[in-house]
Formats: C-alpha cells, sequence, structure tokens
C-alpha cells in the first residue's frame, strides 16, 4: 500500500467518523462456478445469528461456470430486505468487472479486493483493503484442486474482522452450510480464520460500517420462495406433479421432490403416496396435471415464462373443460428467452387471459417467502372449488433468493376437494350436469373416474349443462356466461388485498409481489424525507374485489408499482374500473431486471408529484457491468 | 317368463358397452374399430366405470364417445391426449386406459407425446386409427402416407412415411401391433390381448377413410390394404378366466404368457419371425414395407418389463383418494424441516 493510499484513507475515515451500524449492503463479485455461494450463504446466516434482519440476492448469468455473478447482501435494522440501489461495500474477486464495479460506488464505500487488481489506483474517493487471496489459500488449502473453492471463504474471514461479526456464529453458520462435510467444514473453517488473521494483522478500520448484535431474528428461517412453495405443497396434500426444467422454477420442483421423499414415502410399504414426472416439455407437464386433476388427483406444476407461452392451448383446455390445476409462474424476464436469471412481473396479462377465446383465469400473488407457503395451500383449495387453473404468480427475486422469515404454520384445516358429486347430493339436486349450475354460484358439481358416480365425457369442444357435444348458440352462451358467473364468484374467495390505509393520505399506493419491500421503504422515504403521506393496496389474488375501487376512491392520485414495461397490472385494472377511477392512476415501472428498489421508487413518485428530485446517478454493479456476449 | 338376458363374466349386458351414435361417415373405418372396442371389453369382462377413454382431435378423435358410453371420458387437444392419459393413470393406477388418436393427432402435432409416451410403458391401449389422411379437415396427406400415394385430387406424396410400429418398438413400447379394421378376428384377438397387458400397448389399425382416401391411387384405400396385408402369424387370445386347450404341432406356434395370466398363441406364417425379438420385428416391418405391404398382428410384445407407474413406486391405492393423513406430514415434520433453515 502506498503512503498515498494511506492518506487518502485517513481523510475518509475523517469523514466517515458516524459509524453506520447494521444499516448497508455488502456487494461480492465473483465469478460463477467458483465456490462463491457458500461463502456468501455463510455472510448472510452470519448476520442473522448476530441477529441482524439481513436480506441475500442473487444476480447471476444464464450459465454454469466462467461468467460473472454479484452477491448482495443487507443488513437493515430497520427491517428493509429489499434491493438496495446503492453499494457500500463491494467484494471485488471477479478481474473481469473489477474496474467496472469499482467505478460504478458511490464515494466512501469500501472495498476488499484481490491484491493483483491494484484497484486502489482507480478511486481517491474509497477505501481500500488489499488481500492477498492467493498468498492466503495456499497454507490452508494444500490441495491445489480445492484451492478455487476454498479461496472465497477467506473473504467472509476478512469482512469478519472489518465488519465485527462474530468468528464463532460464523464457525456456526459453516457447519450448517456444509452439514456433515467433514473435510469441507476443515478447510473453510481454516480459510475464514486466515482472512480474520490477516486482516487483524494488516488492516486498520477505515470505512463506517459495522454489523453489531440485534435481537431481532430470533426463530427467524432463511428460505428461497421456491423452497417455501414447495413445503406448501407438500402440506396441501399434493399428489402429481409434472414439470419441466427451466430457470428461475427449477428449484421449486426439485426441493419438492427432496421434501415427498422424505416426508411423504409410506412407512410401512416403502411406496410413494406421489407421483412425481419430469414430463418432455411444458405442454405436457400442463396435460398431465389436468388428466391428473381430472382424475381427482391434488396436481401442479411450476414454470416460467417460456412455459407459460407453451402452455397457453391446455390453460384453455382446463378452463372450458373445468379440470382444476395449480401452475406456479416463476417469472423471469422476457419477452422470448429475455434474460432467464433476472427477475420481472411480466407475465401478468398474459398468465390473466392465456389461451385463445374468452378464457381468464385466477391468478394468486405471494409477496413473502410466508406467503408462498400458505399461498401454495390456497392455490389447492382454489383450484379444487372453481374445477379451474390457478396461477401463483411468483417471480425469480421471491422464488430464488434466500430470505429471512418467521417459521412456517401447521395447516389447521383440513383440504376441501371442492364440489364432488355425492350419493347425497344427487338425491338433493335430482338429475346431474356436469355443467349444470345448481347453486347459482357457476360451481358445478363433478365426478371423477372410478368413484361410481354417473359418468361424462369431458371436451374442449362446445358442450351443453349436461357435458355432451353442443354447437347450439344457446348452449354456448349459457355456459359461458355461467363461466363468468365462477369467475364472479372467485372474487369473493380469492386471497383479499392487505390494506394500509392511512388517515389524510392523499396518494395511494398499488403494488404486488416482490415490489412490496420496496414500496414499504419507500413509504418510510417520501414520510421521512418529503413529509409524503401515502396510503398501500397490496393486491394478492385476480379477480379484484371491490375494495380496489374503494381504494381508488379514497385517492386522489394512484400509483401502480410494478416491474415490468408495459404497467400490466394498471392496463388489467382498467378494464374494470370506470373511467373516473381510471384518471387517478400512475404508473411506477421498473423492468432492469434487477429487483425493484426503494430509491427508484421514491424519485419517480416524486418527480410526478412535481418535486425537484436531485437524480443521482447510482449505477449498481450488475445493471452495469459486462454481461455483454461470451455466449 | 322373460329370455335370460345375455351378459359377460361379471353380469353386464352388451348393450352397456355401446356408446352414443356415431357421427362419422357411412362405412368409415373407424366405425369398425369402435364396434371391435366393444366386443373386447364385454368378452373380457371390463367394468366400464373403471374404464377412460382418452383422444385427441380429429375423425378418430371422436370416436370414444360411440363406445363405452359408461365410461369417463376426455377428448383433449390436438395430439396431446398422451400427456392428459398419463396424468390421469397417476392419479389413479387402479383405472384401465384406452385412447384412440390418428396418424394426424399422433405422427404430426403428437409426434413428441407420442415418442415419449412409448418411452415410459404407461398402462394404456393406444390405438392409431390410421388413414394416412386427415379426414376432418377434408383430405389433407398425414404423416403415414405412403411415398408416391396419391390424393383425389391427383397431389402425390413425396415424403417417406412414419411408420408407428417401428417407432413405437425402437422407443420401448411393450406390446407392438398392426391391423386392418376390415379384419374383425385380427384386431378382435389383439384388442383382448391388449387388456391382458400391463405396459403400453400400441395399436395401429389402418382404417381407410371412404370420404377422402379410398380411391385407386392411394396406399391406405379397402381395396389396396385388402390385397397388401401380409400377417406376420395368425393370433388366437385365450383369457385368463377361460379353460380352453390349444393343441398346435410342435414348433409351428409361440405361446406368450400375459401379466393376467391369458395366454397368446400366435401361429407362425413364417419360420423366423419371433415376436419377443425387437431386431426380428424390426426386420420384418421393414422388409415388408419395401414390398409395399402392411406386416399385421402382433409386431413385439415384452411381457414382463415393469410399467411407468410400477418405476415411480406409488402406493397400491389409487393417489386421488389418499386420506389426509397420508397426503400431509405430521406437524413435527414441519417443525423437523422449519429448524434445518434457522
Amino acid at each position: 500500500m502506498s503512503p498515498t493510499d494511506l492518506a487518502v484513507q485517513e481523510q475518509q475515515a475523517a469523514r466517515n467518523k458516524q459509524r453506520v451500524v447494521n444499516d448497508f449492503s455488502i456487494q461480492i463479485a465473483t465469478v460463477n462456478g467458483s465456490g462463491s455461494q457458500t461463502a456468501n450463504m455463510v455472510l448472510l446466516r452470519s448476520i442473522l445469528l448476530m441477529g441482524v434482519p439481513v436480506s441475500g440476492k442473487n444476480m447471476f448469468p444464464s450459465n454454469i461456470a466462467g461468467l460473472p455473478t454479484w452477491y448482495t447482501i443487507r443488513a437493515s435494522k430497520r427491517h428493509y430486505v429489499a434491493r438496495k440501489k446503492e453499494v457500500d461495500f463491494l467484494v471485488a474477486m471477479n478481474p473481469e468487472t473489477a474496474k467496472e464495479d469499482v467505478l460504478t460506488l458511490e464515494p466512501g464505500a469500501a472495498v476488499v479486493y484481490d491484491e493483483p487488481l491494484k484497484l486502489n489506483a482507480l478511486r481517491g474517493d474509497l477505501i481500500f483493503y488489499p488481500v492477498p487471496f492467493d498468498a492466503l489459500v495456499k497454507p490452508v488449502c494444500p490441495d491445489a484442486k480445492l484451492r478455487r473453492l476454498v479461496r472465497n471463504m477467506i473473504y467472509d474471514g476478512i469482512l469478519a474482522k472489518l465488519l465485527g461479526l462474530d468468528p464463532v456464529l460464523m464457525e456456526q453458520a459453516l457447519a450448517k452450510q456444509l452439514g456433515k462435510k467433514a473435510k469441507a467444514v476443515t478447510l473453510n473453517a481454516g480459510a475464514l480464520k486466515a482472512g480474520f488473521d490477516y486482516a487483524e494483522a494488516n488492516f486498520t478500520k477505515q470505512d463506517p460500517y459495522f454489523i453489531e448484535p440485534m435481537n431481532e431474528t430470533a426463530g427467524k428461517i432463511l428460505i428461497e420462495g421456491n423452497t417455501a412453495a414447495a413445503i406448501g405443497c407438500m402440506m396441501a396434500g399434493v399428489t402429481v406433479v409434472a414439470w419441466y426444467p427451466i430457470t428461475p422454477s427449477s428449484s421449486l420442483c426439485e426441493s419438492l421432490i427432496t421434501y415427498m421423499k422424505k416426508y411423504r414415502v409410506d412407512k410401512t410399504t416403502g411406496k410413494a403416496t406421489f407421483a412425481i414426472v419430469q414430463a418432455e416439455d411444458e405442454i405436457a407437464s400442463l396435460g398431465m396435471v389436468i388428466g391428473a386433476s381430472w382424475a381427482g388427483a391434488r396436481s401442479m406444476t411450476a414454470t416460467a415464462g417460456p412455459g407459460i407461452s407453451l402452455m397457453g392451448e391446455f390453460a384453455g383446455l382446463a378452463y372450458y373443460a373445468e379440470a382444476p390445476a395449480v401452475i406456479f409462474d416463476v417469472q423471469r424476464v422476457g419477452p422470448s428467452t429475455g434474460l432467464p436469471t433476472r427477475t420481472a412481473q411480466g407475465d401478468l396479462l398474459q398468465a390473466a387471459f392465456l389461451s385463445h377465446g374468452d378464457t381468464k383465469h385466477i391468478m394468486i400473488m405471494p409477496s413473502s417467502v410466508e406467503e408462498c407457503y400458505t399461498m401454495s395451500q390456497e392455490a389447492f383449495e382454489l383450484a379444487e372449488l372453481f374445477q379451474t387453473p390457478i396461477f401463483v404468480m411468483m417471480d425469480l427475486d421471491l422464488g430464488m433468493n434466500n430470505w429471512m422469515s418467521d417459521g412456517f404454520k401447521y395447516p389447521e384445516k383440513p383440504i376441501n376437494r371442492g364440489k364432488l358429486l355425492t350419493d347425497e347430493t344427487l338425491k338433493r339436486i335430482g338429475e346431474w350436469g356436469r355443467y349444470k349450475d345448481v347453486d347459482g354460484d357457476g360451481i358445478t358439481y363433478r365426478t371423477i373416474p372410478g368413484d361410481g358416480m354417473p359418468v361424462y365425457f369431458t371436451r374442449g369442444s362446445g358442450h351443453n349443462a349436461k357435458g355432451q357435444y353442443s354447437e347450439r348458440p344457446d348452449d354456448y352462451v349459457d355456459n359461458m356466461d355461467r363461466l363468468a358467473r365462477k369467475f364472479e364468484t372467485a372474487r369473493k374467495f380469492v386471497p383479499k388485498p392487505a390494506i394500509d390505509a392511512v388517515p389524510g393520505a392523499k396518494i395511494g399506493f398499488i403494488g404486488y409481489g416482490t415490489s412490496d419491500w420496496a414500496i414499504g421503504e419507500s413509504r418510510d422515504q417520501l414520510r421521512e424525507e418529503t413529509d409524503l403521506k401515502t396510503s398501500y393496496f397490496r393486491l394478492r389474488a385476480y379477480p379484484f374485489n371491490e375494495e380496489l375501487g374503494n381504494f381508488i376512491d379514497a385517492h386522489e392520485r394512484v400509483y401502480v408499482i410494478e416491474q415490468n414495461r408495459d404497467a400490466q397490472l394498471l392496463q388489467l385494472m382498467k378494464l374494470e374500473l370506470t373511467p373516473e377511477r381510471q384518471t387517478r392512476l400512475r404508473s411506477v415501472l421498473h423492468y432492469n431486471g434487477l429487483p425493484i428498489d426503494a430509491r427508484s421508487i421514491t424519485d419517480d413518485v416524486l418527480a410526478q408529484e412535481g418535486f425537484e428530485v436531485a437524480r443521482k446517478t447510482v449505477r449498481t454493479a450488475g445493471s452495469s457491468a459486462g454481461m455483454t456476449g461470451g455466449e | 317368463m322373460a329370455t335370460p338376458l345375455k351378459v359377460n363374466r361379471i353380469g353386464l349386458e352388451p348393450q352397456v358397452y355401446k356408446g352414443g351414435k356415431t357421427t362419422l361417415c357411412a362405412g368409415c373405418g373407424h366405425n369398425a374399430i369402435s364396434e371391435r372396442i366393444i366386443d373386447a371389453f364385454y368378452e373380457m369382462g371390463v367394468d366400464p366405470r373403471q374404464v377412460i377413454k382418452l383422444s385427441g382431435i380429429g375423425c378418430s378423435s371422436k370416436s370414444p364417445a360411440y363406445f363405452l358410453g359408461g365410461s369417463h371420458g376426455f377428448n383433449a387437444v390436438h395430439g396431446r391426449m398422451p400427456s392428459v392419459g398419463t396424468g390421469a393413470m397417476l392419479a389413479n393406477k387402479k383405472l384401465i386406459a384406452i385412447g384412440v388418436s390418428g396418424d394426424g393427432d399422433t405422427g404430426a402435432i403428437g409426434i413428441g407425446q407420442f415418442v415419449h409416451l412409448m418411452r415410459r410403458n404407461l398402462p394404456i391401449i393406444y390405438i392409431i386409427e390410421d388413414n394416412g389422411c386427415y379426414g376432418l379437415t377434408k383430405g389433407q396427406f398425414s404423416p403415414t402416407a405412403d411415398l408416391g400415394s396419391k390424393l383425389k385430387t391427383g397431389v402425390v406424396n413425396d415424403l417417406p412415411p412414419i411408420d408407428t410400429c417401428a417407432l413405437a418398438v425402437e422407443l420401448g413400447a411393450t406390446f407392438v401391433a398392426r391391423s386392418f379394421s376390415g379384419d374383425k378376428r385380427q384386431l378382435l384377438s389383439l384388442l383382448k390381448a391388449a387388456l391382458a397387458h400391463r405396459g403400453t400397448v400400441m395399436l395401429d389399425v389402418i382404417s381407410p377413410c371412404v370420404t377422402f382416401n379410398d380411391h385407386e391411387g392411394s396406399t391406405k384405400s379397402y381395396a389396396y390394404v385388402k390385397d397388401h396385408d401380409d400377417p406376420v402369424e395368425e393370433v388366437s387370445f385365450v383369457p385368463f378366466f377361460e379353460d380352453i386347450a390349444v393343441d398346435y404341432a410342435p414348433g409351428t406356434t409361440q405361446e406368450v404368457t400375459m401379466h393376467d395370466g391369458s395366454k397368446l398363441f400366435l401361429k407362425k406364417l413364417e419360420e423366423d419371425y419371433d415376436p419377443t425379438d425387437k431386431i426380428s420385428a424390426l426386420k420384418r416391418l421393414h422388409e415388408t414395407a419395401r414390398r409395399g405391404e402392411f406386416a399385421t398382428g402382433l409386431i413385439y410384445i415384452e411381457p414382463d418389463r415393469d410399467d411407468f407407474l410400477t418405476l415411480l413406486n406409488v402406493v397400491d391405492e389409487p393417489l386421488a383418494t389418499l386420506p389426509l393423513d397420508r397426503i400431509r406430514p405430521g406437524k413435527e415434520a414441519l417443525e423437523e424441516i422449519m429448524e434445518g433453515l434457522r
């Protein structure tokens, strides 16, 4: 380190005398396939174990090994778990992106970097901690082949020392992450210590960032939304699963397989109470789901946008022939192949009307991992209650990132299989027709093959109340009107919105899914920075219910916040809202593939509200760095 | 006193196995196939309430409405019946599935799902009512149309046909047969044997389209098929519930014991043909095709391979109706999972 560097660092230290505790973000830039995930998870869990609210977001390439990847960890004493736009602490391990990663930092940020990269020459307004990773890894990992994997654990040790993480808790986190692999635990613990010792011997703390123990995470779990949904499906009693691998949904079915093998195998016979099939494509996946649910099983599939596109025809069949189906759409960036490993809420309109003709579907929209768990169960209930596909609209940010949550509660209610025809019902209603609406709610009684009840012929072609083939205009209209009536009934049964009505607020926010986290933080920013009060309507399902209109009426301007280009939710709302209500709607859109952040919302709303916004050109690594070419 | 009604071994009358009135063209081969299906299910004493009838889209796919009126039916989307059938069988392994497809429904839009159905050896009887053309859209060529076959309009097919039997053998189907809608005896024997088999039955039935493909120059016309039908053996089927001794001279007949104990007696018409040998089956199919003929009969059989549901190791009862306590793990399971995530 040159004397000039030291001088710069001292200046910085003076400027940053104010300690920043439990409120900053760390970004780790590595090459994918280099084993950084273990190091990152250990860091994340260590902060959690220190009682500090934390979130982790992985920005990774659509590639197996060798391309840049960024992992962002945010510690927030205020429980903000959305992505933070600004990076406060950078760990630069990737030579390819290091320069740009450093150039995009805000002044005063800290950088731990691989010494040979000489990043300290790039900027005079940052704090640099050079680390000779190669030299440090050699003694702790004699096996040269393993060094690449162990090397990253050294930055955990460095950060432990610099940020004040408890080394005992770090080792605990390490053991949790690596489980029973004793050799790996020993090697990594050595690396952790080597990093810690190096930092202790060579660095004077220059940056203001600290992690200090809190008591905010007792009993919390760390879990990905896909895993949470899988647990929900298992608890919902799913019996048939058909899927086709696609990012970012694959881990939903993969973790489901793991759990089902453990908890759903009959102890006496050793046989499975489920069937999970990796189908030949998404079309076959949904076909199998429909066949299974038609024959009475609780069945599901999970996919992403391209799979949803392929499922169009079958989705229409399930709507029209009235077969239950649970379809998880873990949304990624489109159109087409798009950005397969980035997040978006771009499938909303597509899912709502998937298939030709007058088709429309019920969608439910979890915001949290806890809702991934509970809404998975609700999805199966709704699918059987309404005998129709239910789309669970997740996204990559929710599905594939680790989120902190309270432990999940065991379901209290037994499952409800919906209107299955019984002898009793048959006696009550007299004559049964598969599509005869005897209760006036649009939902008809069904029988399943092998149940000994009256049979019917299921078809995607025109049919009358008895399920017979019909091209008669009156039969067609009656059936379509009944389906519309069923959709109306669904308004009362789908998950209700979560509304935070703030007295005196003239501005309302409407959002859904993962935007929730950034919206909450943005509302705080608006209130604290500009005294702007906002109410909030978190949508949890489509079709909407009447509370949507009431919320809009209660506010002068309503910002619909979503992660797509075309304001898809706003467009969907416009189809139902009166022209007067429509005039109150504004749009806040975020669609660069990164999870939405609070500052972007705040700035956008302030600009639309006529405030002078000092537009900071904060550029986040990953949003700017070299993800071009290289296919 | 009323005359005693004719009933089968489970006490059901033939009437129970009939379906709705056909809306296909008079003389359509598909109607003959429906009649043989009715006969086979009646004679085998299959409970119609345990049967599911499946189909895709096309003339052929309408036919499940015309047989087994007492069974649940599902007329799915074009070319995708295999996945729907797969799902239904996963839900309830006790069901007996019969799927009816056409040569377009299978060979064109549905070839992907067909391929994977054959690989899985799902218990299903998959019938292709094969007329080499698209009837419902008025006579265009389908992928099973033979090279050089002529449309009514004079258009000649210049692409090679897909031989669905060869494909099925290659892909792993465990019961592959070809028949002709006009050969009552052979078709009935094969259908009954199909009901005795556990695994995928692929039965390609050449079924001339009387409206669009029954003219001079067509290789799927009644006249042409009748003249070029080349049976690989004489098929006799003896169900497990009938105690019939079959006498045959040693070396003339191959006996195959089916999954349910029924027996197939295959009287050899050619010395070297062995339907339990894949290579023999493929060789025969190719040789017959080269002569412009159709090899019919039981082409290939593998009676003992595990079906898809066995491979998946699912419980013996239908998954669809398992009670809650068997499909929702207990509280302690959830707590264990949560602990692992802390």
